[in-house]
């Protein structure tokens, strides 16, 4: 139904598009073909020329990001695709890894030809065992054809591919904790600097793109930067994949080019609010960012720059929709409780503090609370937020605080509730457990 | 004490592919959890062995990663997502229905040693909410009444439910519940 330019979902519905004859069939692997005659120093100013931001959810500039890698270390140079796809409400990566695994494969070979990168790896998270094995044949297809290994394509550029397994821990979709991990260790992130482009995977310079990142590099290649540069807003080019759920009559995952309106997102790409219900609010970029309510909405844009100037992000495109009927208390322990189960326990304001916060929504969503409850949380929140080592601090108090400050009155009455003497029974919970 | 002859082949070709061995420690888990069940003493053993590093070393791993059973668990494993999407969407109800039905807690597993249950954050499965992962296979848009059908069929047939030996082995009651994001 989607009127919009298909550059990443395009064919996506076809039956044998996983297969390298069926991507082939559609014109895959061409471009490659073509970039491998290129300067990499050429194809790095075209991605740069796109204005290409990564997806993972930071939104850093792609091409920006390989040019802080240095070339005369001595040192082998790594690139690893990011498929730990966990914050809450994103589901796009999988549907790449999925359906069109051999797009991601050549989105990454170009990104290796850059770099001139002889190895490279795709990071999946743990729980995506069918993902896995999708993107792993492809892989082997890939080497089956002289398009992986020694001489890739016939030319004189050796690239090895590596598809390596998490096993559950959000924490390894932050670049350092991703990169610990795939060295065998606890994915606890480092502290920065020096940048993985500098000092990454054994002490070597890595890139670290995502998935959706590495996939949009096919079409920039075959098309030009500047035409994809041509899409979208000026500060945010190209198109992006939204993943939408929540209580909406069509989730999903869709590709809009960036400046689309979320209002026309939610009526027509969502099918509008389940039920005929109202909406409440939306969560546009995964669980991490802020909460944004309907009568914020008029006028917002699903891009970086328009998103943040409503007080939230686009993050990772992991966009949440919230009908009326939603309890914000219950929201606010049920983020509560991601994170203090996800932090990594390497800093003690995250590890400690998260479980404090739990602890007190829970109580509050009991009707248990006391009155300094959310002036509590607040407090929690001001020693944690920028005092770890990784953003993952920020990304925990960020749903805590933007719940309540945006229905305190959810909270108060839950506290009164508790004040009167009136406690909730747990069976009237929502969606606790 | 090890694991099989194959699974000593294969760390080798693993470790290989890596720019340093150390890399082959979660792939070498994820092996020994799958001949085992869970991962033992003699496991965590193994790993050390074979890639180079201190046992204490493997099991910081080991523990720091939910994907990895440092506890048997039955011979279906459910894990109900519990994060945000599909808590709105009814998540509770799938859990409060293992729960009945099995009549055991989270993390413990029935007398027979067939079930075992609990819930776990973000599966990536939220346009499909609520949903539940049954060992390595996802299960979507349910309800109680469709994960009851699932669990009669898993209780009748006895299918062996990993992705890599999946193919036909589930009948089509539980194929409809694999269902498509796009």
């Amino acid at each position: 139904m989607s009127e919009h330019l298909q550059i990443l979902l395009k064919d996506i519905k076809e039956p044998d598009l996983h297969t390298l004859e069926g991507y082939e069939k559609r014109g895959g692997y061409q471009t490659i073909r073509k970039v491998l005659q290129m300067d990499p120093l050429k194809v790095i100013e075209e991605v740069k020329a796109s204005g290409l931001r990564g997806r993972g959810g930071a939104g850093f500039p792609t091409g920006l990001k390989w040019s802080f890698v240095p070339r005369d270390t001595g040192k082998p140079v790594y690139l690893l695709m990011n498929s730990d796809e966990s914050e809450p409400g994103t589901f796009k990566d999988r549907v790449l890894l999925e359906k069109n695994p051999h797009l991601c494969i050549e989105g990454m070979l170009i990104a290796a030809w850059a770099l001139q990168s002889n190895w490279s790896c795709n990071y999946i998270r743990g729980e995506y065992a069918y993902p896995y094995e999708r993107f792993n044949n492809a892989v082997k297809e890939a080497y089956e054809k002289g398009y992986l290994g020694d001489g890739v394509f016939g030319s004189s550029f050796k690239h090895d591919m590596v598809t390596h397994r998490g096993a559950g821990a959000y924490i390894c979709g932050e670049e350092t904790g991703l990169i610990e991990s795939l060295e065998g260790k606890k994915g606890q992130p480092r502290l920065k600097p020096p940048y993985p482009a500098v000092v990454g995977v054994y002490g070597c310079p890595t890139v670290v793109n995502n998935t959706e990142t590495l996939a949009t590099l096919p079409w920039i290649m075959q098309h030009g930067g500047s035409e994809y540069a041509a899409i979208g807003t000026e500060k945010s080019t190209g198109t992006k994949l939204f993943s939408a759920s929540g209580h909406i009559n069509k989730p999903g995952v869709y590709e809009v080019e960036l400046g689309y309106p979320i209002l026309d997102f939610i009526k027509n790409e969502c099918g509008g609010i389940l039920d005929g219900k109202e909406l409440k609010c939306i969560i546009p970029g995964g669980s991490s960012v802020p909460v944004l309510k309907a009568d914020e909405l008029e006028g917002v844009n699903l891009d970086y720059e328009s998103i943040q100037a409503a007080g939230s992000m686009l993050g990772s495109g992991g966009f949440i929709v919230m009908d009326e009927t939603t309890d914000m208390v219950e929201v606010a322990l049920n983020l509560a409780h991601f994170y203090a189960h996800e932090s990594c326990g390497q800093c003690t304001p995250c590890r400690e503090g998260g479980h404090w916060i739990e602890k007190i929504f829970k109580r509050i969503a009991f009707g248990q609370g006391t009155e300094r409850d959310m002036d509590l949380i607040k407090d929690l929140c001001k020693q944690i937020g920028g005092h770890t080592i990784c953003p993952f601090g920020d990304a925990l108090i960020t749903p805590a605080l933007s719940c309540m400050k945006k229905y305190p009155d959810e909270f108060k009455i839950k506290i009164e509730r508790a004040l009167n003497g009136n406690p909730v029974k747990a069976t009237d919970l929502h969606y606790t457990f | 004490m090890g694991l099989s002859q194959e699974a000593d082949r294969k760390i080798e070709e693993i470790k290989a592919k890596y720019p340093n061995a150390r890399s082959a420690i979660m792939p070498a888990l994820y092996m020994a959890q799958e001949e085992l069940g869970h991962l033992t003493g003699d496991a965590i053993a193994w790993v050390a062995d074979k890639v180079g590093v201190s046992p204490a070393h493997v099991m910081e791993v080991a523990t720091f990663y939910t994907m990895y059973y440092k506890h048997p668990v039955g011979k279906y494993h459910f894990q109900v997502c519990r994060t945000l999407s599909c808590a709105i969407r009814g998540a509770k109800e799938l859990t409060k229905h293992l729960h009945q039905k099995f009549g055991i807690l989270p993390h413990e597993v029935s007398g027979d040693g067939m079930w075992s249950y609990e819930e776990v954050e973000c599966l990536g499965s939220c346009g499909t909410a609520p949903m539940c992962e049954i060992n390595d296979v996802y299960f979507e848009n349910l309800t109680p009444e469709k994960l009851e059908e699932i669990i009669k069929e898993l209780e009748a047939t006895q299918p062996d439910i990993r992705y890599s030996t999946l193919k036909d082995a589930i009948g089509a009651g539980m194929k409809n519940t694999r269902s498509e994001v796009i």
